[in-house]
Formats: structure tokens, C-alpha cells, sequence
């Protein structure tokens, strides 16, 4: 199988990862050779993250009429002319999947016309690739490029840091349209500080071409996003003897994790730091208004770093149970497999939404951390919902300070995940008075009046979209089994309703009875 | 028509108008993003883009449609196995067509779209729609069009896919003279529309494209229609040669322009002239007074157009004659002449028109200009408000009811709207 046929993507194209590279940094400039309508991809960063600048990219816009002519002539105009109005230090340059079909070369192009800055060319096979994987591939062109003039010779020792000297780290892999990047630098920074390390270069955010070329001189890198940095941090490892880290810092313990691996990296140590650091998490998940979490159901999906790092975070610190994980990014397929091992769970790596919604249909998580388009799922399935991953929305980009990693991490995650659920004594209430006429299906709170009328439950949870993947259902509900169904608070419901069916389903029962229901209730118990 | 609505530019300046042309970098959607409003407007229609990742990922940003869990479009992604062989990419695109009619067994009118890339591999999608259609005829009728950005700019979408219907509608069941408004339009000012025309004792009237595409409009010598929508080159050309005749007018937009469209088929069907104004004066008189407050807030400011839809120009009109905004410049990626001849007559003579884009260099005469209001793509807009200019997002005059009476004041408010809340925040 080849053509895929695609209702909404995860991913954009390898030249939007590109893209985020370009526009996270200072002083660079991409020209890309593109048809028209490929500008759209600004108004990603002025829109969704609020830019108050243009992306710095330049589209060389050819139309059909150029086709026969000279597009070539068409890039090397629209190069020597972003040079002259941006004067960037440095540049990059390539074709969007149009582009890339009339087999321009824009690299050999643009070195013909001998600008004094370094050009640095990014090919990314936009038929085969995707967002983040251009975005890895831009930045570690642009690492390769610009700081390998530096590198010591092949096989040359790495000096030991002078003993007076305080360690340095680069933190690498922050872009833009990233899912918190601006806080989660801010937060890991001063993490950093207050172990005594400073940052050499924060990389691609926030960098120009020239910090670009002095990576070398930190004593080693944090990575933060491996989709985006991984590539990179291996090629300084080769070429300058920089390790990294490989711990993930969201959730208090991998923090924790993160901060001893540093030490020890920094060769500093952090017991003291690590004393006197403190969140609210633990607190707040050990104490007893909490204790309605346990056991919760929760599907998670999104890029594999913060879909890994969620589960643990959820069945650790919070006491959820891990009922789906996966990831779009089919290049982390690995990490997400051991991770699902680890909860015994089906790994579901797909970029098809229709498969995530059928997924999240079918198990009937009561709470799904997912990116924006698991938010409309749960939206339509009624279920309660977090973001915590890119793909992102103008809402993951908050007035206030939001990281996802450190300490304060810990605490935003505790709020944004806890939030949209029941609390503890009012899912009990809703349970025992369900005929109230305020707790009625859909009824507004009383302080809003009457005069609002809440749009009304469906009565099937099945999703027209996924209705293929769901099973067969050919049980018959009686009509006192239907009722008492409705006495189930509707945020349990289609799970009860779904369980009793596949139990009925599995025992043969044709009928299902107010029996049958109480039967399934204690046959899924937990 | 001239005798109805006073020009201020003479016929010889009008040709002698001068129209600054340029090519640059555009910053303009290309024609798929029509495909956002035509899904919701033909409610059986659904639109399969055959083309890249880029395309798909363009249609989802474009207007943030997200809202639409299941929508009756999609994109067909090709992959580099696709590229190498074209009988591959065939095969391919009938399975994905198969696996979509089965799915959904509600669609009776499949449009396969064009892009950039399948244009490019050369894949022939008018002989793929042909293929299909022998094999799902009659129950889906299978259409093709070109929404690429190396062809079409934004709203020329919309005309791609109107002209690719117009073959489709049957031949005229008797001679009697219809009236067929063409271009999409909100449902709500339709039904306005309708209640007019059937006010003056126009009739029959259909619309075109019609909500459900099983009842095309009958097209042939005895049609004459009026273009609601000013980017509709290729259907209109696509009508005539079907026989239709084209009523020259401005466009619907603002009190004038509504009352001059109108007055076009008015005059096409031998309405009287005392039962025109007779029928018409009461709206024109609401709209006038609802206009009044806005024309306080504008009159006087100046407004810079970028362009992005080819409503600019009826636009400018509308906000210089019955707003009395100052125009500094009006862009538009695409200037037809001939339908838009009512509509230059009747802007002010020494206002500044622009074909195509260069974008930063007009971003510098913009910046240059310090307009009080610019009307700008998504892309732009808050940049250009980060340096102090207020900006109205042009996608909205596409996706909100602006035409005709009951919508001049709704249309002024869009403008109003950004000065207003400049003017309000305190820093």
C-alpha cells in the first residue's frame, strides 16, 4: 500500500520541521523553493504560538507558467534578494514537495551565488518524511555545518575542564510550535543554575548561526526533545566527545533522575540542590482528596517523548491505570513499545486518527492525554481530557508560565491532568441521587439557571468515524436493563454499557437483563 | 446599468487606470482551501485531494476546521512509490475511492482535486474521474478540478470546482428565462435573496452550486445569471458556453452594490421601475440606517488591502462610497477586467491598484503608507500589529455572510471591529 488517504495529520511536512528550526532561531534565513499557497505554513507560528514577526522564510512562489520556463533562475533571484533585505548570517536552503519534484537543486543554486555567509542545504524526502523528522534533520545539518569547523581532530582527547571553570551544557532541541518549549527552558535553565551549571548555547531556540559554531566549548548536552535533537547531540558526541543525557526531566522522580544524571555528568553533586528542591506533587497525590484517582482509567498518545514520560507520570505519581499508549512517531515505535510492555498494554503506533479514535472508543479510557486531535475525540466521547503533546493549538501556548518539565512541571501536570476530572464526593453524589432534576443528564449547574439547556448526551458512545472498528454488537438491551443503564452517571456510562455488551456477547446472553447488567458490573470489578 | 449608479471614473480613465503588477513571493492560500466552505456549501459533495502531505496539513491550518470531527474531505497522500510509477498511483487512487464510497455510502458527487504535486507528475485526474465514474455511475458522479497553488489563488478554487459542474447540469426542460445566482453563498443570505427576487417577481431562480447536488440547475440559452462572487472567471465562461448570459453588475456587498445587482436582473427580466424601488426602497432604507453608525467609526481612516480573495476591489468600493474610507492600496492576486468593469467604474480615480504580489515590497509601502486599518492574510496580521498597525484578517470576508442588505452593516462592523478595539485596550 502506498497512497494513504489522510482526514487530519499529526504531522506536517519535513519543511515545516524546518521551518520550526528557522524560526526558533536568530539570524538565519531559509529560502525555500515552493509554489504558492506554501506560505500558508507562516501563519502557523503567527497564529497558533502568536509570533509578532514573519517566519524568516522566503518562498520562491512559482506558478504552472514558470514550469516551462526557468524556475532556477526563479530561486537564485528570490536567494540573492532575501540576502540582501534580511542579511542573515547564515543560510538554509531547500524545496517543499513540489519543489522537490522540478529537481531544482537548490543547493547547488545557492552556492552559485557566492554569498558571504554559509548556505547550508537541507534535502528532506517530503514523500517520505515528516515534521519532526525535518526538523532533526535541519538542525543537525545546521549543528554539523556550523560548528565542525571547530571540531577537534578525529580521535583528539578531550581536555579535562579546568578545575576553577563551572561546568557548561548546551540544551538542545527546543523549536518553535514546540509543546511548552519557551517555559520548559526557562524551568530546566534554572534548574541548571541552581546546580551550579551554566548553559553554553540553548539550541535551536533562541541561537544565531554564530552561537551555533561554539557548541563545542560546552562540557556536555542536555537533550530535551530527542525527536528533534537526537541526531545532533549523537554527531557532537562523535565529534567533540560531548555526552548527553538521556533522561527526560517531566514528572518528579525523572527530574530527580535527570538532576543525578547531570551531577554526575557536571561532576558536581546535587544532593543538596536535590534536597532543598521541592513540588507539590507528591503531597497533593498523597493526600486523601486524591484518593478518588486511583485506579483511573487513562489513554495516552502523542510524540513518544511525552507519551512515555505521561505514563509513568500517571501510573507512578498519580495512581491512574495505563490502559492505551502510543505515539504518530513511528521512528520512536521502539520506546513506545517497551514503555507499553511495561504497563501490559497493546502499543497502538499509527498516524491514522481514525485508528486512535476507534482505539479510544473501544477501551473507554476516563481520561485521555493525548495531543489536540485526541482532544476532539474525547470531546466527542464524552470523555475528560489533557494535552500534553505537538501537535499543537493556540491554547498550548499560555499567558502564564506553563512548563511541562522540572519541578514546576510536576505541578502544572498535576493540575491540568486532575482538573477535568469528577472530584471525589460529587462523582459519589451524582451516583446516589440520579433522578435529582439537577443532576439529570446534561443539566446545567443550578447557579447558571435553567434557561441554558446543556446539549444532550448521545446515547451510543460508538463514533460514526470508527463504527467499522468497533465489534458487532447484536445484543438486545430489555427495556428495564436500558433504564436502569440510565441511572449510571453518563461519564461511566458508555464504559458500562460497552462492558455489559462484550460480557453479554461472551456469555451468549441474547437479552440483556437488569441481571445481566449487575452480572457484568461484578465481572469487571476491580 | 450606468444610468442607475453614478461613476466617478470616466470610461477613458478607467482604461487608462494604472495597475501596479507584480510577481514575488505571494502570501496567499492556494485554491484547496476552498474546499473548507464548498464541503459545508454542497451537503452530499465530498472532496478527495490527490496530492502531498503539505496539502493535507494546508486544508487542517488554513481556517482551524478541526470543529468538523469526520468532514466530507480528505487528502490522499502520495508517496514516493507513487511518484515513480504513474499506473501505480491509478491503481492506487481507484482502491482509495472504492474504500471511501463504501464508507460513505451518503456522498453522490466526488470531487477528486487537483494539486500542485499531481500536476506536476502529470497525473491525469479528468481521465481517473472518468475511469471511476463507469464503475460507480449512477449512485456517485465522480468530478475533477485543479485547487493547486501553481494554478489557482485561494477563491479560484471555488471556481475550479463550479466550473467543473457546469457540464454537469442538465439542459433547460422549456424556454422559459431563469435567473441562476452563481457562487457560494451563506444559506441565510440565499433565502434572503430568494424572497427578494421573488418580491420583484424574478423567477425562477436557483443558485449555483445548489445544496444538494442531485438537483443541478438546468443551464442553456435561456439562463441569465448573476455572479455573487467576483473570482468566478472559468464558471462563467464555462455558463456561456452553455448559452447562459452573463447580467454585467457590481457585486452584492454594501447597500449600492446589493441595490445594483439586483437592479441587473431587474432590468434582464423587465421589472418596472416603480415596483423596483417600491420593492427594494424599504431594505435600502434599513440598511442605510444600520450602516450609519459604522460610517461615524470609518469615514476618513485610510485602509490598505493585501491581496488575498479578489473581493477586494468590490470591497474598496464599498468602504470608500458608502463609508467614506480613504484607500491607500488595493491588491488583489487577480484583476478580470470584465467582470469587475461595473466595479472599477466606480472606485475613486486615483486610488492605487496592485495585481500579484511582491510581499515584501509591499509590506514596505504598506509600512511606508502607515495606514489606519490593513485587511491581510493570517500570516501577516500579527506581525503588522506588532509594529502598530491594526489589521483585519481578510479570511473572514470569506467565511461570514456579507452580502446583501441584511448583511452591509454586518460587513462594516468587520472593519469597525479592529479600530474599535485598538481604541479600547489601554496600551
Amino acid at each position: 500500500m502506498t497512497m494513504q488517504l489522510t482526514v487530519w495529520t499529526y504531522e506536517g511536512p519535513p519543511h515545516v520541521g524546518a521551518m520550526r528550526v528557522a524560526t526558533a532561531m536568530q539570524g538565519l534565513h531559509y529560502v525555500l523553493h515552493a509554489p504558492q499557497g506554501d506560505t500558508y505554513a507562516d501563519l502557523l507560528f503567527t497564529m497558533i504560538e502568536r509570533r509578532d514577526r514573519r517566519p524568516p522564510v522566503t518562498y520562491t512562489t512559482f506558478s504552472a507558467r514558470d514550469l516551462g520556463g526557468d524556475t532556477a533562475e526563479l530561486f537564485k533571484t528570490a536567494a540573492r534578494n532575501a540576502y540582501d533585505r534580511f542579511q542573515p548570517q547564515a543560510m538554509i536552503v531547500g524545496a517543499s514537495c513540489t519543489g522537490s519534484l522540478i529537481q531544482d537543486d537548490p543547493g547547488g543554486l545557492a552556492r552559485a551565488l557566492n554569498l558571504p555567509i554559509p548556505v547550508v542545504t537541507v534535502d528532506l524526502p517530503a514523500y517520505q518524511r515528516k515534521e519532526n523528522w525535518g526538523a532533526a534533520e535541519t538542525f543537525y545539518q545546521l549543528v554539523r555545518a556550523l560548528a565542525g569547523p571547530s571540531a577537534p581532530p578525529p580521535g583528539a582527547k578531550r581536555p579535562p575542564r579546568p578545575p576553577a571553570a563551572r561546568p557548561r551544557c548546551n540544551l538542545l532541541g527546543p523549536t518553535a510550535l514546540g509543546f511548552r518549549h519557551r517555559d520548559d527552558v526557562t524551568e530546566i535553565t534554572a534548574l541548571l543554575a541552581r546546580l551550579g551549571i551554566d548553559v553554553n548555547v540553548t539550541a535551536p531556540m533562541g541561537a544565531s548561526p554564530a552561537d551555533l559554531a561554539r557548541m563545542g566549548e560546552a562540557d556536555f548536552n542536555v537533550v530535551l526533545y530527542p525527536e528533534i535533537a537526537g541526531q545532533a547531540a549523537s554527531w557532537l558526541q562523535r565529534t567533540f566527545g560531548q555526552p548527553s543525557t538521556k533522561t527526560i526531566p517531566i514528572g518528579v522522580s525523572a527530574t530527580r533522575e535527570f538532576v543525578e544524571e547531570v551531577a554526575k555528568l557536571a561532576g558536581i553533586d546535587a544532593r543538596s540542590t536535590l534536597a532543598a528542591c521541592s513540588t507539590r506533587l507528591p503531597w497533593y497525590s498523597r493526600s486523601v482528596d486524591s484518593t478518588y484517582l486511583t485506579g483511573k482509567r487513562v489513554f495516552i498518545f502523542g510524540d513518544a517523548t511525552h507519551a512515555v514520560a505521561a505514563a509513568r507520570i500517571a501510573s507512578d505519581e498519580l495512581g491512574f491505570e495505563v490502559v492505551g499508549l502510543g505515539t504518530y512517531a513511528r521512528e520512536f515505535g521502539r520506546e513506545i513499545r517497551d514503555a507499553a510492555g511495561l504497563y501490559g498494554v497493546e502499543p497502538l503506533i499509527t498516524d491514522d486518527y481514525l485508528e486512535v479514535e476507534a482505539r479510544v472508543a473501544e477501551l473507554q479510557p476516563e481520561l485521555v492525554l493525548g495531543t489536540q486531535m485526541e482532544r476532539h475525540i474525547a470531546k466527542r466521547l464524552g470523555i475528560p481530557c489533557a494535552v500534553i503533546s505537538a501537535p499543537v493549538h493556540v491554547q498550548d501556548f499560555p499567558a502564564r508560565y506553563a512548563p511541562q518539565m522540572g519541578f514546576e512541571g510536576a505541578n502544572v501536570i498535576f493540575d491540568t491532568w486532575v482538573h477535568p476530572l469528577m472530584m471525589g464526593l460529587e462523582e459519589h453524589l451524582l451516583a446516589m441521587f440520579k433522578d435529582d432534576f439537577e443532576f439529570r443528564d446534561g443539566a446545567v449547574p443550578s447557579h447558571l439557571g435553567v434557561a441554558q439547556a446543556a446539549p444532550v448526551e448521545q446515547t451510543s458512545v460508538k463514533p460514526a468515524a470508527a463504527s467499522a472498528a468497533v465489534p458487532d454488537i447484536s445484543v438486545a438491551w430489555a427495556a428495564d436493563a436500558e433504564q436502569e443503564l440510565r441511572k449510571i452517571p453518563f461519564f461511566v456510562r458508555g464504559k458500562a454499557r460497552r462492558n455489559t455488551e462484550r460480557f453479554a456477547n461472551e456469555n451468549g446472553v441474547a437479552t440483556i437483563t437488569v441481571e445481566t447488567l449487575y452480572d457484568a458490573k461484578a465481572h469487571y470489578a476491580r | 446599468m450606468n444610468a442607475h449608479v453614478q461613476g466617478c471614473a470616466a470610461s477613458s480613465e478607467l482604461e487608462a487606470r494604472a495597475v501596479r503588477r507584480e510577481s514575488g513571493q505571494r502570501e496567499v492560500f492556494c485554491g484547496l482551501t476552498g474546499i473548507v466552505w464548498l464541503h459545508r456549501k454542497i451537503q452530499d459533495a465530498f472532496f478527495l485531494v490527490v496530492g502531498s502531505r503539505t496539502c493535507a496539513h494546508l486544508i487542517q491550518s488554513a481556517a482551524g476546521v478541526m470543529i468538523f470531527a469526520e468532514p466530507r474531505f480528505a487528502t490522499a497522500i502520495l508517496e514516493e512509490k507513487d511518484l515513480a510509477g504513474l499506473a501505480d498511483a491509478n491503481d492506487e487512487l481507484d482502491r482509495i475511492v472504492t474504500q471511501l464510497i463504501a464508507r460513505r455510502p451518503d456522498i453522490r458527487l466526488l470531487f477528486l482535486v487537483g494539486s500542485c504535486p499531481s500536476e506536476v507528475i502529470k497525473l491525469d485526474l479528468s481521465r481517473a474521474a472518468l475511469r471511476l465514474s463507469q464503475t460507480f455511475s449512477p449512485a456517485v458522479r465522480i468530478l475533477n478540478y485543479s485547487g493547486s497553488g501553481i494554478e489557482t489563488t485561494f477563491t479560484q478554487g471555488e471556481d475550479a470546482c463550479l466550473a467543473s459542474l457546469v457540464p454537469a447540469a442538465p439542459p433547460p426542460g422549456s424556454g422559459e428565462d431563469q435567473l441562476l445566482v452563481v457562487g457560494a453563498l451563506a444559506d441565510v443570505v440565499e433565502d434572503q435573496f430568494v424572497r427578494m427576487f421573488k418580491a420583484l417577481g424574478i423567477g425562477p431562480v436557483q443558485f449555483f452550486p445548489p445544496r444538494d447536488s442531485t438537483a443541478l440547475p438546468a443551464v442553456g440559452p435561456n439562463t441569465k445569471f448573476l455572479l455573487a462572487q467576483p473570482f468566478l472567471a472559468d464558471t462563467a465562461r464555462a455558463l456561456e458556453n452553455r448559452g447562459a448570459k452573463r447580467l454585467a453588475a457590481p457585486f452584492p456587498l454594501g447597500v449600492e452594490g446589493t441595490t445594483a445587482w439586483l437592479r441587473a436582473a431587474a432590468d434582464a427580466f423587465g421589472v418596472e421601475d416603480m415596483t423596483f424601488v417600491t420593492v427594494t426602497q424599504p431594505y435600502r432604507a434599513r440598511a442605510v440606517r444600520a450602516l450609519a453608525p459604522y460610517r461615524e467609526k470609518l469615514a476618513g481612516r485610510s485602509i490598505f488591502f493585501f491581496p488575498d480573495s479578489q473581493l477586494e476591489i468590490p470591497l474598496a468600493r464599498f468602504l470608500s462610497r458608502e463609508l467614506s474610507m480613504r484607500l491607500v492600496e488595493v491588491g488583489t492576486p487577480y484583476l478580470h477586467r470584465e467582470h469587475l468593469a461595473q466595479e472599477l467604474e466606480l472606485l475613486p480615480a486615483a486610488v492605487a491598484l496592485s495585481e500579484g504580489q511582491d510581499v515584501d515590497l509591499q509590506l514596505d509601502r504598506c509600512r511606508t503608507a502607515r495606514p489606519d486599518l490593513v485587511v491581510c492574510g493570517l500570516g501577516l496580521a500579527n506581525p503588522l500589529e506588532a509594529d502598530g498597525l491594526t489589521t483585519k484578517w481578510s479570511i473572514e470576508l470569506v467565511f461570514t455572510p456579507i452580502q446583501g442588505f441584511e448583511q452591509a452593516a454586518d460587513l462594516a462592523e468587520l472593519f469597525a471591529r479592529p479600530l474599535v478595539r485598538r481604541a479600547k485596550l489601554v496600551t
